[in-house]
């Protein structure tokens, strides 16, 4: 069981949060002048890095808020919490 | 011709007679499942109660108009409860902090005004700024669990620290008991009270009487 830390909350058990992929994917400018690739790009290509990696969650048994969130995908170490809008922190020391 | 059948309107009275609690159907096996002495155990429902859904960003000027109107600052951070002092929404109502831009104010039972009274001065304070306040009485219903041994009965599906140290009398938080999300409130050293939806209900009810049950034994 994961113990997530929600900027609003602290810390709570995993099973109160749902996740939500990749953080800091831009929605396109003009959508509309994308090609069908690009546009495909957008909407199913994300990263898959061993190491650390930006993601977003949301806290839906709290206080329903979405936040950002910097994992380790190899350990699982949880590196940095942040809101939605902030950069993101720098943190190294991810798994290799 | 089609023939209109006639239905007399259901007056509020009426209304009051019809309705039914969530878990009435456990109340006869809530009173049974009753523990006394050193591991006393008391479950029962308080149904009815008017709860209004109010979100409203603090520190807008929204929020301070709803401010006025409670009579209480709105709580903020995470387990916070205002107690209302003004007359106007109902004496005695608590603001219970549910996120950052959303809280819920619980009426006391049988408070003279009732939800859509209070939800429409709400909703005036609000006037056309962002926010909303909801009738939210039906949503939810609350479970008074009491007695000696009522932290050791939470904390068999709660991952929150319950121990007095971390969980003061006066807060509640937004969290799950078992796999139900509830909303959980300490109104006395050894009284809590639980916010399951409405539909939880029937589920977490059989719940807390299975959880309760090793007591039996240890009177």
């Amino acid at each position: 069981m994961l113990l997530i830390s929600c900027p609003n909350c602290g810390p709570r058990d995993e099973t109160e949060f749902h996740y939500g992929g990749q953080a800091h994917v831009a929605y396109p400018e003009d959508p509309n002048a994308l090609t069908d690739e690009e546009w495909g790009r957008y909407l199913f290509y994300r990263e898959n890095p061993k190491g650390l990696f930006a993601e977003r969650w949301v806290h839906s048994s709290g206080c329903r808020k979405w936040f950002n969130a910097v994992r380790d995908t190899a350990t699982y170490r949880i590196a940095a919490v942040y809101r939605m809008g902030e950069t993101q922190p720098s943190v190294t020391g991810g798994a290799k | 011709m089609a023939e209109h059948t006639l239905i007399a309107p259901i007056t509020e009275q009426r209304a009051t007679e019809l309705r039914r609690s969530p878990a009435e159907h456990l109340a006869a096996q809530f009173a049974a499942a009753e523990v006394t002495g050193p591991h006393s155990l008391a479950l029962r429902e308080v149904p009815f109660r008017t709860m209004v859904g109010l979100r409203v960003v603090p520190g807008t000027d929204a929020a301070r108009r709803v401010e006025e109107l409670l009579g209480t600052p709105l709580p903020g951070r995470c387990g916070g409860v205002a107690i209302c002092l003004g007359n106007s929404v109902a004496a005695g109502s608590s603001v219970l902090w549910l996120g950052p831009d959303e809280f819920l104010v619980v009426s006391p039972l049988g408070s003279t005004v009732g939800p859509a009274e209070a939800t429409a001065r709400l909703v005036e304070a609000l006037g056309t700024d962002p926010g909303s306040a909801v009738d939210l009485s039906a949503n939810r219903t609350t479970f008074e669990l009491a007695g000696k041994a009522a932290r050791d009965v939470l904390e068999k599906g709660c991952a929150l620290d319950l121990h007095p140290r971390a969980f003061a009398v006066g807060s509640a938080y937004v969290t799950q008991l078992g796999p139900v999300p509830v909303l959980l409130w300490k109104t006395g050293s050894e009284t809590w009270e639980i916010f399951p939806r409405a539909s939880f209900a029937d589920y977490l009810g059989r719940w807390l009487l299975d959880a309760m049950r090793e007591f039996h034994g240890a009177r």
